[in-house]
């Protein structure tokens, strides 16, 4: 489990775009660096972020090496309806982590 | 020629602290104003945990005695470090809570730079932001420190003072040379994609002019960070900060 801050308004207009605010603490090893050694060190990044509300997919990103440690991602989605906001991602070594937060259509 | 440049160095000094935050790009900035996209806050969240989680023999934690860290704890990062008063030497925020954690919670001591341990630093020092650095100016080792400040160190023979008091505002490669206020710590830094404390700062610092970096607990690293505060008097406390 890493640490993730997840922030999503509480509170939607109907049909109206919202920011999702993003922040997972991951390394985001690129696999092009070598350590003391001179060993290469093994890729290691979260390669995949989905975000779904209840089960429509709003948003999908691959990720590539080039991103920053401990990467923020900022996206905009719509609701027609309340529900929740699923984000899983999935990193080099298959640990995948799921996160949460409700978000209320007013 | 010299008088005029000791009296430039006297306009220097007499003018007020600079924070890092000022000399840092739109960007960087940004990036500490919002708290959803300040990195920091992932350490915080960690320290917030740390605070309530217990350890040692007791299962005492930090919230046992000290309760609602928004209340107990504001203010006090603002004026560290401070002379403890049982061993009368200066003492920084970092080394009270691991005395905390050994002698009150008799408990493991956290490894520095761990998560855990920079964690609960910047969850103390973020019930301080805001408000302005404060610390007693009236004691040797201010005077210790500055001596230290203002010594030239190793193979490159460079002091703190010559780059961070005289040619503050310069430019050491592309990037702007800050005064070196230790207002933000600990810090997230761009440049090591990680939380730092303020000795990591001063242990690259001096590793930068090649010299033997005095080790974490010496009394002289923290004569340094106490006058390193007072030099910085009154500037905002901005943990977790932001910088390149």
């Amino acid at each position: 489990m890493v640490r993730v801050l997840l922030n999503a308004p509480k509170q939607v207009p109907k049909g109206q775009p919202f920011n999702v605010k993003l922040l997972i603490s991951h390394p985001m090893e690129s696999g092009q660096r070598r350590d003391a050694m001179g060993m290469a060190i093994p890729r290691h990044i979260i390669n995949q972020i989905v975000c779904k509300l209840d089960e429509e997919e709003v948003f999908r990103m691959n990720l590539f090496p080039a991103i920053a440690a401990n990467p923020f991602l900022v996206f905009s989605a719509t609701a027609e309806q309340s529900g929740t906001l699923t984000i899983t991602f999935t990193d080099d070594n298959g640990v995948e982590q799921t996160e949460t937060t409700p978000v209320e259509v007013v | 020629m010299k008088p005029v440049l000791l009296l430039l160095a006297l306009l220097t000094a007499a003018a007020a602290p600079r924070s890092g935050y000022d000399d840092a790009s739109p960007e960087t900035r940004a990036m500490q104003d919002d708290d959803d996209a300040n990195p920091g806050f992932l350490w915080v969240r960690e320290g917030e945990a740390q605070w309530s989680k217990p350890a040692g023999p007791d299962g005492k934690s930090c919230a046992s005695c000290h309760h609602d860290a928004t209340i107990s704890m504001r203010g006090v990062a603002a004026r560290y470090p401070l002379i403890d008063t049982v061993s009368e030497q200066p003492m920084t925020l970092d080394q009270r809570i691991a005395q905390c954690r050994e002698e009150r919670q008799r408990a493991d001591p956290l490894p520095p730079e761990s998560e855990a341990a920079l964690g609960l630093s910047a969850y103390v020092g973020l019930q301080s932001r805001g408000m302005p650095l404060h610390v007693r100016a009236d004691s040797p080792f201010v005077a210790a420190g500055r001596r230290l400040f203002e010594t030239r160190l190793g193979q490159l023979n460079l002091s703190c003072a010559q780059c961070h008091d005289e040619r503050a505002g310069m430019k050491l490669g592309g990037a702007t040379i800050p005064q070196g206020h230790p207002n933000g710590y600990p810090e997230y830094r761009l440049e090591w994609q990680a939380m730092g404390s303020l000795y990591r700062r001063l242990r690259d610092c001096m590793t930068g002019v090649r010299a033997e970096p005095f080790a974490p607990e010496s009394l002289q690293a923290a004569e340094l960070a106490l006058y390193l505060a007072v030099r910085a008097e009154g500037l905002k406390v901005e943990t977790p900060a932001v910088r390149p």
